[in-house]
């Protein structure tokens, strides 16, 4: 049966207090964290830290790179770009996904909770191991393919075709969705998640393109594609706007068209 | 789950698993036909029954061997269990992650909502054509 209840050695037990904020700090917040070390052997920990919003940026990853600069440098988790484009720090804040760059620290209420991806395996901290995810997409082809010769220029697109890629081509792949998705919490080994049927569905809508029931034959599943239930967090945790749901809902048309 | 630490099976070679089953789209798209003709069928049983509340043996027994109502009836009934099934399965597919479990549990299901679906087909077949 699925797991609805985490495994003993995953529960998760208060852990240390750290002040870092003086004590004539103007504006201070507490921060609860997701702390997991895997060398150590011991249950995660949520670890609290009370920082000084006036010592670091709005954004929530501008909090945890002043915690791992100037407070706790054992804090593990991924950054890059710091602008929404790269997708490394996704993570859970505040009970939803998304990315700490475009997440403002005054959004939330109260302390600010910050945990992983949910249910992924955690490498550390707050690095999640999307190996699995990366796999899945890398399943799905997720390039121009083509049966005619390659022209001497490039391949031609109308603005109402290249249109329909628009709310596809802007994902950039942070699996925000794909994990907020219980049927992809269920069912991960075999349902491919949003994020990867977007993608998906972003060659399969691509004129170009032309391998596409070949790509609609390698979905054609009851556990690749079916599994989708228009549960529709995808689409309420994108933190880009889009919506994956409406990606496989038209997959799902296609299937229905080809096979009526 | 597919994160299983003691394998040393590639990520790709797990996701690309046994491949594609090549099918779902004909059980996808009968199952919203099968819930679009619910809507009304369950409007007009539920219509027909009210429409009997309170009438004599003689007159329920007379409207069922009409072919209207018997039409209606096993058309609603055999709607009505495939759409279960098929319900049932989907969370099935979801929860249960034992391969014969889970085969036995969608087998199981099918036979009682068959054996269901005959059982009220061939009562109401029993009034329409008795005596």
């Amino acid at each position: 049966m699925a797991e609805f209840s985490l495994p003993a050695n995953s529960k998760v037990v208060p852990g240390k207090t750290i002040k870092s904020a003086s004590a004539d700090a103007k504006r201070t917040r507490t921060f609860r964290i997701y702390r997991y070390d895997p060398d150590s052997g011991a249950n995660p920990r949520e670890d609290k830290y009370e920082i000084d919003l006036d010592k670091c940026g709005p954004m929530v990853l501008d909090a945890l790179i002043h915690i791992k600069n100037d407070v706790d440098s054992t804090l593990t988790f991924r950054r890059s770009c710091r602008e929404g484009i790269c997708g490394s720090c996704a993570m859970n804040i505040d009970g939803r996904n998304t990315l700490a760059c475009l997440k403002p620290i005054d959004e939330v209420k109260g302390d600010v909770k910050i945990y992983p991806l949910p249910h992924q395996p955690v490498v550390k901290d707050l690095v999640p191991d999307l190996n699995q995810n990366y796999a899945q997409l890398a399943s799905i082809k997720p390039w121009l393919q083509t049966q005619s010769t390659a022209p001497s220029r490039e391949r031609l697109q109308s603005p109402e075709e290249r249109e329909k890629l628009d709310g596809l081509y802007e994902c950039i792949l942070c699996f925000c969705c794909t994990t907020s998705c219980p049927s992809y919490w269920w069912n991960g080994d075999r349902y491919l998640g949003p994020a990867v049927l977007l993608q998906a569905y972003r060659f399969i809508a691509d004129s170009r393109d032309e391998m596409t029931g070949e790509r609609l034959d390698a979905l054609e599943d009851p556990f690749r594609l079916y599994r989708c239930h228009t549960i529709m967090n995808c689409t309420q945790t994108c933190p880009k706007g889009l919506n994956p749901a409406k990606a496989i809902a038209e997959i799902k048309k296609l299937m229905a068209a080809r096979a009526a | 789950m597919a994160n299983d630490t003691n394998s040393f099976r590639t990520p790709i070679g797990r996701a690309r698993g046994l491949g594609s089953a090549k099918t779902g789209a004909q059980a996808w798209l009968g199952y919203r036909i099968a819930s679009a003709a619910l809507a009304v069928l369950t409007i007009l049983f539920i219509t027909l029954v009210i429409s009997l509340i309170g009438a004599p043996y003689e007159q329920v027994v007379a409207t069922f061997k009409q072919p209207g109502p018997v039409i209606l009836t096993v058309l609603f009934l055999g709607f009505l269990f495939h759409h279960a099934a098929y319900g049932m399965q989907e969370v099935y597919e979801d929860y249960i992650h034992g391969k014969l479990a889970k085969v036995f549990a969608i087998g199981a299901t099918k036979m009682v909502a068959l054996a269901l679906f005959l059982a009220g087909a061939f009562a109401v077949l029993k009034i329409a054509f008795g005596a």
